[in-house]
């Protein structure tokens, strides 16, 4: 229970805080535009970050996902078990112990994280019928991905929590983006 | 004689005699059975001056792609995450705020020629110049209040993959324009109708058609178009995001015919995603001697620019070349040098394709890709 005092303390530096940022804040030069609701935010807030801020709830395992992948038409164009049909393949045909960038390029295995294979999939698929799939139903695919490619064991249950924890083969083995500025040349040392 | 008609006064048309068309690039149908769009290519080899018409400028989709039929009046554009105050934007709304109006090249990352190609077509035809009208995403973003710690956005189109790219906040802050105006009329919907984000300079798929998301974030996010560009190698990365200085002669080039020795001047179109173009040179005895090419106007920060050479063919077979450089001293290399500098074999240079193109005229007169690999 707070202590009367505490509560004082509390109210004094929250209004601090609060009169902190208005100060630090930028001003309206145009005044042109609405505030969105938080609701519309939400509801168009469809990146997800490494973090996973974004993910909305849900679950998923890697036996739901096998349901849905045949259930969700995913076999027609990536084959049974994600291999073998003319959309790109989704399970590698080597193991963990090859190198990472020579098991070819398959998302649930070079993915830097899990959240890039959830986004992919909640944006993406199923071809034609892009965003109908309900956050369970992407977090059971994922997982039935990242399983087919032993990245996570099969009982392995992904949500909001586990999904951003999972640890993807290529680790940081990846080129990092380039500090772009303006004006200045592609790549130091390079005349062209 | 034409005949007026009512078609044609509302919205005209050109000559029935002039037949220059886009292609579909790369070997796959657009559009295919379903009707679905993928990589369309410019005719380069027809073009005059330096704006591709709408008509024929270059359309690349992300994946082979039915193009949204989106009502302007419904259309939004949200701005969120690290700023202030997160805004939307109606089109009337960005039409009150004050715009630039502004020439600059697109061009597709596949944009790579190789000895296949059998024409400047087939070889650099996924790249377009158009005059862009809009508001500047900084003007957008100072309105909104970027926060302290925001270093990169995410921008997210409204079709059925919302393709999202993430992009650094220092380029957002420079020069990229949220454009609802292409040469004249509004944005076309192979061209992202009724928004699209240009950004000047960088590989086409940036240039986010459809444009309704921006999200300012602290770090790269690593979606959808993010994960297409992951690469193993620094190099490849970095020189796969901003095009380097790039030129190519589209008259004469392959495909086409010389009639006879004598007068012919050389023409082609220079651009780079490091600036505007400051100089361009001819070669027209494969690379033994260099002469300064005439610019047709003055050229423009990340625009295609129109040169010009006179030359006097003797008759005898011979290779043209052009190379430019922009104005941070970048010069266009020929694969080899690339080949040279990175220690690699000729088909492995890595990175966007800003080679010399050879253009190999034969005695007879005909013209032919002078690639070998």
């Amino acid at each position: 229970m707070a202590t009367p005092h505490r509560f004082l303390a509390c109210v004094l530096f929250g209004g601090l805080l609060l009169g902190a940022s208005v100060l630090a804040q930028s001003s309206s030069k145009y005044g042109v535009g609405t505030a969105p609701t938080a609701e519309e935010i939400r509801a168009w807030d469809i990146s997800i970050g490494p973090d996973g801020a974004e993910l909305p709830p849900g679950r998923g395992t890697a036996k739901e996902g096998a349901q849905l992948f045949t259930s969700k038409g995913c076999v027609a164009c990536h084959g049974a078990n994600g291999t073998g049909g003319r959309a790109p393949e989704l399970k590698s045909k080597d193991g963990p112990s090859v190198e990472t960038w020579k098991r070819g390029r398959i998302l649930p295995v070079r993915a830097p994280f899990a959240t890039t294979v959830w986004d992919y999939i909640n944006r993406g698929m199923p071809l034609g019928r892009e965003g109908s799939l309900k956050p369970d139903e992407v977090y059971a695919l994922t997982a039935f991905l990242l399983s087919l490619n032993e990245v996570i064991p099969e009982d392995f249950v992904l949500d909001q929590q586990s999904l951003p924890k999972v640890k993807m083969p290529i680790g940081d083995d990846y080129a990092s983006l380039p500090d772009w500025k303006p004006r200045t040349r592609r790549m130091k040392g390079y005349p062209y | 004689m034409i005949r007026g008609d009512k078609d044609l006064i509302a919205y005209g048309d050109r000559s029935h005699f002039v037949t220059s068309v886009r292609i579909p690039h790369g070997g796959r149908p657009s559009p295919d059975a379903f009707g679905l769009v993928f990589h369309v290519a410019s005719p380069l080899q027809d073009s005059v001056g330096v704006i591709t018409p709408s008509s024929l400028h270059y359309v690349a989709t992300t994946r082979g792609s039915f193009l949204p039929d989106i009502d302007p009046r419904e259309h939004r554009l949200m701005i969120h995450g690290m700023v202030d105050r997160p805004l939307t934007f109606t089109m009337e709304d960005l039409k009150r705020l004050p715009s630039v109006t502004r020439l600059h090249f697109i061009e597709c990352a596949g944009n790579r020629s190789t000895p296949k190609a059998k024409n400047v077509q087939e070889s650099h035809g996924m790249t377009s110049n158009a005059e862009w009208t809009g508001v500047l995403l900084s003007t957008l973003l100072k309105e909104c209040g970027v926060k302290g710690g925001a270093s990169w956005f995410v921008a997210e189109g409204a079709e059925e993959v919302k393709g999202a790219s993430s992009m650094p906040l220092a380029k957002a802050m420079d020069d990229v324009i949220v454009a609802y105006g292409m040469n004249g009329e509004p944005v076309r919907p192979q061209n992202g109708f009724p928004l699209r984000l240009m950004v000047p300079g960088f590989e086409g798929i940036f240039s986010t058609k459809y444009v309704r998301r921006i999200k300012l974030v602290d770090r790269y996010y690593m979606n959808y178009n993010d994960y297409g560009h992951l690469r193993q190698d620094e190099k490849e990365t970095v020189l796969g995001y901003q095009w380097g200085p790039k030129s190519v002669i589209t008259r004469p080039s392959a495909g086409q015919q010389l009639p006879g020795k004598g007068f012919y001047e050389i023409t082609g179109l220079a651009w780079s995603g490091g600036g505007a173009i400051k100089r361009v040179e001819v070669s027209t005895d494969d690379g033994k001697h260099w002469m300064d090419a005439e610019f047709k106007g003055t050229p423009q920060r990340m625009a295609h620019a129109r040169f010009g050479c006179p030359w006097n063919w003797d008759g005898k077979e011979t290779v043209l070349l052009s190379r430019c450089t922009d104005e941070l001293g970048q010069v266009q290399p020929t694969r080899a040098q690339v080949a040279k500098f990175f220690n690699v074999p000729l088909g492995e240079v890595p990175g966007l394709d800003n080679t010399i193109q050879p253009w190999h005229v034969a005695s007879d007169g005909s013209v032919t890709n002078g690639h070998t690999t």
